[in-house]
């Protein structure tokens, strides 16, 4: 169950590169949490701590201007790599709740809205612009995901497109497990079909012959 | 009308479409694993919801596992807990599991096919993003994250938006000591680290029909590596002999019926796809990485590249923060790189004829001093079949570790990891920074390459050995 998202104003930081992949989101050390919370302390942990632990002065949240950031933007390819959602849980753990970006990986796209962190895609002159006002001064920004804009407090304006569907599903903050299972009577209708008609894709039982590799 | 191999499959599996956006597709097979799935079974616990479909649902353990002797605890506590924690989560919902100490236990990627789970015209999905390689049987497979994992789990369906689709078409002999690692690594250059972001791929064309099923599954394992969650090649011959006899396939007329039917999965004359790409293999080199994604790759007989020849500034800004990250001077021969460490595994090229060929390269030849050479099969009954073939003990003669299966330094979750600094030729799929452990630096590269380079201490033209 994700909370409804609501529009909101929020510090930017910029993260000026492509491929942010989610090793670098969340290092594989702090993947063996067995639970959804905790994980802020560890964002970008590699970018943001040298070898004994301190913070790199010269990454961007670590900069006092941008402490405080709820918004990031990057430019392309933003959460590519492995499928770990905890990458998703350390951005919105640590309080970014949306990331502006030219374009983002498929899998962490889809990580990213069941947890009701919004990422919005817009053109890469539109990033350039964003990422060179957050650069030179303080850049605060206002979310409308209903309007489906960014707002500038001075008037500039980012119209984006989202999936329809996500973005109902981020407003009204469903419990998607609960909304499939009202296909329940379908998926039960598909499962005896597939029974008849694809005998074979059920798991046959198991063989107690040798195991073989090749 | 003409169908694509990928929409035969995916029409298949459609229980509902909602009138814009995703459908409700039926998950015929789902992997999973200790890192990735604690959460979801919280969030089941949590909502009183039972797994809908045990029978379809297999774990193993493989992403933090220990690699030394599985007689010893997992001194790891963490670690530990997670497994523990996977080992209760099978047993109250009735799922199987192979755990460290079954036979059957490996990388999921490496045991869904041997154990003939993996089938065509199935979907299958895992909380990890090199799920991709099941398409080498013709199946859609992609990668899952937890959310996702938990929905699977109590509904045995997932909502996806049809992807658009993509065909490689890949002519040409690949030419001696070139590998299907190798053509992937080409593929990705060729589209970018992002380029089958929204795409499935299908890889077709002689070149392709020509692979073996191992060589297949490396190919659709890396597609993920240039954006695409899947990956996918039709079935043929090749395919239903691997399959038969697997201890969970069809057995018998059963198995005889489905063959039938997977012959008929492929792409029909005439089908439209989204995007073409072309691809001739008879010129692709052995290919290293010199950066931090996949994409920045080249021949072995070429030259780490020089940040002035990226036009795009960021692009420019992102290769001299790899320069830097791998510590290469601009101009420096591939072939003069030398390296620590060699990891030879993974789900991408921990499979046994990934480790035959690089046993033939390492035979009667010994590691270089000062490199730390590592064997991990991708499953034990890889392994196990490795020693029996002889092939544990060329490595191990040759000064290599000898390890028991797992991701390893993959992804460097259990002890196998680089210091920093330390630098491995490595048959994984992940070269970003910290990959293998804070401050490692990767080279991706195939089974022989890596072999060669133990041998070498430095990367070599494999081409030029003698090794049969």
């Amino acid at each position: 169950m994700i909370h409804p998202f609501k529009t909101f104003t929020g510090l930017v930081a910029p993260l000026d590169k492509d491929n942010v992949d989610t090793d670098q989101i969340i290092p594989k050390q702090f993947l063996k949490l067995i639970e959804r919370k905790g994980f802020g302390n560890y964002l970008f942990f590699n970018w943001r701590f040298d070898e004994r632990g301190e913070p790199r002065s010269d990454f961007i949240l670590n900069q006092q201007k941008y402490k405080k950031a709820s918004i990031l933007v990057s430019r392309a390819n933003f959460g590519c790599g492995s499928s770990r959602e905890h990458a998703v849980w350390a951005l919105l753990d640590y309080g970014i709740k949306t990331v502006i970006a030219e374009s983002f990986a498929d899998i962490f796209y889809n990580n990213a809205y069941k947890n009701g962190l919004l990422l919005i895609t817009l053109k890469p002159e539109e990033v350039d612009e964003i990422i060179r006002k957050a650069t030179e001064n303080t850049l605060y920004l206002t979310v409308n995901l209903e309007e489906q804009k960014v707002l500038e407090q001075n008037g500039a304006e980012y119209r984006f497109e989202i999936p329809k569907f996500i973005k109902e599903r981020l407003l009204a903050g469903l419990d998607e497990i609960g909304n499939t299972l009202k296909h329940e009577s379908k998926i039960s209708e598909y499962e005896s079909r597939m029974k008849r008609m694809r005998p074979w894709a059920i798991p046959a039982k198991p063989t107690k012959k040798a195991p073989q590799s090749s | 009308m003409a169908k694509t191999l990928f929409e035969k499959i995916w029409d298949d599996h459609v229980i509902y479409q909602e009138e814009e956006g995703p459908v409700l597709l039926y998950v015929d097979r789902h992997y999973i694993h200790e890192v990735t799935s604690p959460q979801a079974f919280e969030g089941l616990r949590l909502a009183k919801r039972r797994v809908r479909r045990p029978d379809l649902t297999f774990a193993t353990m493989d992403h933090n596992v220990p690699t030394t002797s599985r007689l010893i605890p997992v001194s790891d506590q963490l670690a530990a807990l997670q497994m523990a924690a996977l080992e209760k989560n099978c047993a109250e919902y009735g799922i199987t599991l192979f755990s460290l100490s079954s036979p059957y236990n490996g990388i999921v990627h490496v045991i869904g096919p041997e154990l003939g789970l993996t089938l065509p015209g199935l979907t299958i999905v895992c909380g990890d993003s090199h799920t991709s390689t099941h398409g080498a049987f013709g199946s859609i497979a992609f990668g899952i994250g937890t959310s996702e994992v938990e929905h699977v789990l109590a509904t045995q369906c997932i909502w996806v938006e049809k992807p658009k689709l993509m065909e490689v078409v890949v002519e040409g002999s690949l030419q001696r000591g070139v590998t299907a690692k190798d053509l992937a690594l080409s593929i990705i250059k060729k589209i970018g680290a992002g380029g089958g972001t929204g795409y499935a791929i299908e890889y077709r064309g002689e070149t392709v029909k020509g692979l073996t099923m191992d060589e297949r599954m490396t190919l659709c394992n890396l597609s993920i590596e240039a954006g695409a969650r899947c990956g996918l090649i039709a079935p043929d011959e090749k395919t239903i002999n691997y399959l038969r006899g697997r201890k969970y396939a069809p057995k018998d007329s059963a198995f005889e019926e489905a063959a039938e039917y997977w012959r008929t999965l492929k792409t029909d004359q005439g089908a439209v796809f989204d995007k073409t790409v072309k691809i001739d293999a008879s010129p692709i080199a052995p290919q290293v990485t010199w950066g931090t994604t996949p994409a920045m790759v080249t021949d072995v007989t070429g030259v780490v590249p020089h940040p002035d020849e990226f036009e795009d500034p960021v692009e420019r800004k992102a290769v001299e923060r790899a320069l830097q990250y791998m510590g290469l001077k601009p101009g420096t021969p591939i072939t003069e790189i030398k390296v620590d460490r060699v990891f030879i595994g993974s789900c991408t090229n921990g499979r046994l004829s990934d480790l035959e060929a690089a046993a033939k390269v390492v035979k009667g030849r010994k590691v270089a001093p000062g490199v730390r050479a590592m064997v991990v099969p991708g499953s034990q009954m890889v392994k196990r079949e490795a020693e029996e073939r002889g092939l544990a003990k060329i490595f191990k003669e040759a000064g290599f570790e000898w390890r028991e299966s797992g991701c390893s330094m993959c992804l460097g979750m259990n002890q196998d990891i680089l210091a920093p600094g330390e630098r491995c030729a490595s048959t994984s799929n992940r070269n970003f920074e910290g990959r293998q452990g804070p401050g490692g630096r990767t080279h991706l590269v195939s089974p022989i390459m890596a072999a060669a380079a133990a041998i070498a201490g430095r990367f070599v033209d494999v081409r030029e050995w003698s090794f049969e």
